[in-house]
């Protein structure tokens, strides 16, 4: 699993629970937040969506990884690594 | 156990809290199932058909419309939680609504889904009370209404603050009232600033086919995900043990156990399953508020009777507004006119026929206290002539006397007592209890209230109380 094929997951993901935002210029290095309306129901759906379509759990603690497209490469990156993907 | 009749999560209650609750569950891959006594679902905002007409139960119109493409607002919060495209509500936007109070509506304010022309009908109708309303106005945008954990203010007191015409007062408070309060007299602020937005900062939109396509939607999206329903079988008893529900008995005998309960039929309903000998009211006030409402279907589209501008038509004929219980059987100095048929649809489409609603406060014990069938048809064939009568005042002249007498092809009423037959709320309480639970808990521990008791108002509010009350208890609480 390479961090640009991590990025994509979490890319899909978003483009599935807000299918209304425009993904295409999104900045790496910086917060989601900060350039899309997510709130927390919706990092709440990214971390479901994780665990339910990729097995992947990420606990309360660790959803401050989860805040820019980079971070969440470093953070998920090994976490897909350690399931043999 | 029997692990064929253990769910993770029991639904009761198959209304817009309850289905939308059941969506999220079931896409997560919770073991949910949705009990409903009714044999339809939607609850309050639900349908039936007589001789082959198809009738709404609730809808005026839904709520909380905004242009697409608006970011952060309710309806793009339920359609991304519900995975839902904003097409498949397929909503069409209102033309116009009005607040039109005094004897024949003397004063008049017009809104529509764009909040500029409230605000200059305020400033033309009312200018020494357009800096305080705009004043109110950046007051309730500014409010954080979804908190679950806010502390309760009086509204009117707050509104009084910024709005010192009380005329002005009641024309805000009749529509915010009348389309979500179930407190009489007053609200609490948070619940005002929620239909405050849902109303006139956002707007108003029906489907075509009205409230069956957004069920149908959800239904679709339920059965999709895996939920499970159990229809014309509600859950008469919740059986307890260490402070816990242990097992649902169903009103057909059997029982069910499931690892959590979210209910959504009210919270003093919810204790009555629960605590043998509940007194109702005891610990949870029943609603005083219940509504008569008459429908009138037409064998030409209002327009064709000059009605074709007005949507939603919001009056009062009196000194003040009274949104109270009332003594007699039905209050018609106010109310709610709907014309289904005046929302902008596209290509010219139209209702089959033209429909023509009135909405007005009315008395639950006198409804259901009337002795026999007979009394009952009798009283609501009188309260048909005198709710309309009322309301006609609030509309464009009739071309003639006779025109409405001769227009009517079929006619229909719901009363109080049709409240409860939908709803299951004691009193025909139409917007439950005054008494709300934000954070959905009651004394069981793994049991949650959704939807009307919880306390997020109007359709698009009880869609996300379900969505809300399944992430916090079930979907993001630890273990």
């Amino acid at each position: 699993m390479t961090k640009d094929a991590c990025k994509q997951i979490v890319l899909d993901i978003i483009a599935d629970i807000a299918p209304d935002e425009d993904l295409s210029n999104l900045k790496p290095d910086v917060r989601l937040r900060d350039q899309m309306q997510l709130d927390s129901m919706d990092f709440l759906d990214i971390v479901m969506e994780l665990r339910k379509q990729h097995g992947i759990e990420v606990p309360e603690a660790d959803y401050i990884h989860l805040a820019s497209l980079d971070s969440c490469a470093d953070y998920l990156t090994p976490k897909f690594e350690a399931l043999g993907k | 156990m029997n692990t064929s009749s253990h769910y993770d999560v029991a639904i009761i209650g198959a209304g817009m809290a309850g289905l939308a609750a059941g969506i999220r569950l079931a896409h997560f891959g919770k073991r949910v199932c949705i009990f409903e006594r009714h044999n339809a679902v939607g609850g309050l905002n639900s349908f039936y058909a007589i001789d082959g007409r198809k009738y709404d139960v609730g809808l005026h119109a839904m709520t909380n419309w905004v242009p697409p493409g608006t970011k952060g607002t309710p309806l793009g919060k339920l359609l991304r939680q519900l995975r839902i495209e904003r097409e498949e509500f397929a909503l069409h936007p209102q033309k116009r609504s009005r607040i039109a109070f005094g004897p024949a509506g003397e004063t008049s304010l017009t809104f529509t889904n764009d909040f500029a022309v409230l605000e200059a009908e305020v400033a033309q109708k009312f200018p020494a009370q357009i800096d305080g309303f705009r004043a109110l106005v950046a007051l309730v945008r500014a409010y954080d209404d979804v908190s679950l954990d806010a502390k309760p203010e009086s509204a009117r007191a707050l509104v009084r603050r910024h709005v010192t015409d009380p005329l002005l007062e009641d024309m805000l408070f009749c529509p915010v009232m009348y389309y979500g309060s179930a407190t009489e007299r007053d609200m609490e602020f948070g619940q005002f600033v929620i239909m405050f937005k849902a109303l006139f900062l956002e707007g108003f939109a029906r489907p075509l086919d009205g409230v069956r396509v957004i069920l149908r939607v959800l239904l679709e999206k339920y059965r999709h995900a895996g939920g499970e329903r159990r229809m014309k079988c509600g859950v008469r008893r919740i059986l307890t043990s260490a402070g816990r529900a242990d097992r649902l008995v169903l009103d057909d005998g059997t029982e069910v156990t499931a690892t959590h309960v979210l209910s959504t039929i009210g919270a003093a309903e919810t204790e009555r399953l629960s605590v043998e000998a509940a007194v109702p009211g005891a610990s949870h006030p029943v609603g005083r508020l219940s509504y008569c409402e008459t429908i009138t279907v037409l064998n030409r589209p209002p327009a064709a009777l000059g009605w074709g501008e007005d949507t939603i038509v919001f009056f009062n004929d009196s000194a003040r507004f009274a949104y109270e219980q009332t003594a007699g059987p039905v209050d018609a100095r106010s109310g709610v006119i709907c014309l289904p048929n005046n929302f902008a649809y596209p290509d010219g489409a139209d209702l089959p026929e033209g429909l023509f609603r009135c909405t007005c406060l009315a008395n639950y014990d006198h409804w259901t206290g009337l002795p026999g069938e007979a009394a009952y048809q009798a009283e609501k064939q009188r309260w048909y002539g005198e709710i309309q009568r009322s309301a006609l005042r609030f509309l464009p002249p009739l071309p003639a006397p006779d025109a409405l007498g001769r227009a009517t092809v079929a006619t229909d009423m719901f009363t109080p007592r049709t409240i409860t037959k939908f709803t299951g709320h004691l009193g025909g309480a139409i917007y439950g209890s005054p008494v709300k639970i934000r954070d959905g808990r009651t004394p069981l521990a793994n049991v949650y209230l959704a939807g009307t008791d919880q306390g997020f108002l109007g359709i698009v509010g009880a869609m996300l109380s379900g969505i809300s009350m399944a992430n916090f208890h079930v979907l993001a609480a630890k273990g």
